[in-house]
C-alpha cells in the first residue's frame, strides 16, 4: 500500500529587494508535490510568472533560510514550516 | 551573553558596565562600534534603512555568540544591532567581548563582527543625496574574513 505524502503548507518570507521586487513580504501556500529541495523551489519561483520570474531570474544571487537557519540549495525542504528568501546579508 | 536588535541608540559605557558588573575575573574588554558613513564611493549619503528578519536574526546572533564564547573562552559578550532609519554619524552596531586576557577579547570581538556581517540577516538600503536609493551589495572581502576563521581553526 502506498501512502500519499501529506499536503505541505509553508509560509514563504521575502526580504530586502526580493520583498520589493515580488511585492510580497509573506505568503502561505501549499507546495506542489515534486518540489523537494531549495534549488527546486527557486526554479519553481522563477516559473510563477510576473513579478516572481524577474525577482528569481538569478537564483545564485538569492540566499535561503529554512526555519531561521541558513541552508544550501541542495537542502531538503521536506520538514520546513517557514522558508525565507533574501539577498546576501549586509549588516554590521 | 546577550544579543539585542532595537531601533534605539546604545550607550557603550552603560553596556560595558552592565556586562562586567560582578565579574572581577575579567581582565580585558574589547569593543567595536560600527557607524553610518556620510558617503558611499564618493557620493554623499543622506540616510540608511536597516531591515532584518526578526526571529532569525536573534537566533543567528545567538549561534555566533555561542561559537565565539566556545572558541575564545569569553567571560561575557554582547551584540546590539540597530534597525530602522539611520543618519550619517549614527551608531549601527555594538560588539563587546570580555575575557581574562586581551588576545581573547580582541579576537572574540573581531570574530563576532566577521560572522555577524556574513551570517546575521540584516540588509542596508542607502539613500544618496541625489535621491537614488539602493540596496547595499555584500562584499566578497567580508566572506573572506569569515572564511579565514575556519582555516585558522585549531
Amino acid at each position: 500500500m502506498t501512502t500519499e505524502k501529506t499536503t505541505h503548507v509553508v509560509v514563504l518570507r521575502y526580504f530586502a529587494w526580493l520583498r520589493e521586487k515580488t511585492g510580497v513580504s509573506e505568503e502561505r501556500l501549499t507546495l506542489a508535490p515534486g518540489i523537494a529541495t531549495v534549488a527546486e523551489l527557486l526554479r519553481w519561483q522563477a516559473s510563477r510568472g510576473h513579478p516572481f520570474d524577474a525577482a528569481f531570474a538569478k537564483p545564485e544571487a538569492i540566499r535561503v533560510a529554512l526555519d531561521h537557519a541558513h541552508v544550501k540549495p541542495s537542502a531538503s525542504i521536506a520538514n520546513a514550516a517557514e522558508i525565507a528568501f533574501f539577498p546576501p546579508v549586509t549588516g554590521g | 551573553m546577550s544579543v539585542r536588535v532595537e531601533t534605539a541608540d546604545f550607550d557603550i559605557s552603560a553596556e560595558m558596565a552592565r556586562l562586567t558588573a560582578g565579574n572581577t575575573g575579567i581582565g580585558a574588554v574589547a569593543s567595536f562600534v560600527g557607524k553610518v558613513r556620510d558617503h558611499v564611493e564618493g557620493a554623499p549619503l543622506t540616510s540608511m534603512t536597516l531591515e532584518h528578519y526578526a526571529g532569525m536574526t536573534e537566533a543567528e546572533l545567538e549561534r555566533i555568540e555561542a561559537e565565539a564564547q566556545r572558541r575564545f573562552n569569553l567571560s561575557a559578550s554582547l551584540i546590539v544591532h540597530r534597525v530602522g532609519d539611520l543618519k550619517p554619524g549614527d551608531n549601527i552596531v555594538l560588539v563587546i567581548a570580555c575575557a581574562s586576557h586581551r588576545q581573547a577579547a580582541f579576537a572574540g570581538a573581531e570574530y563576532l563582527m566577521d560572522y555577524l556581517k556574513t551570517r546575521a540577516p540584516f540588509w542596508k538600503k542607502e539613500v544618496l543625496a541625489n535621491g537614488d536609493a539602493r540596496w547595499v551589495e555584500a562584499h566578497e572581502s567580508d566572506d573572506a574574513a569569515a572564511m579565514a576563521w575556519q582555516t585558522s581553526e585549531k
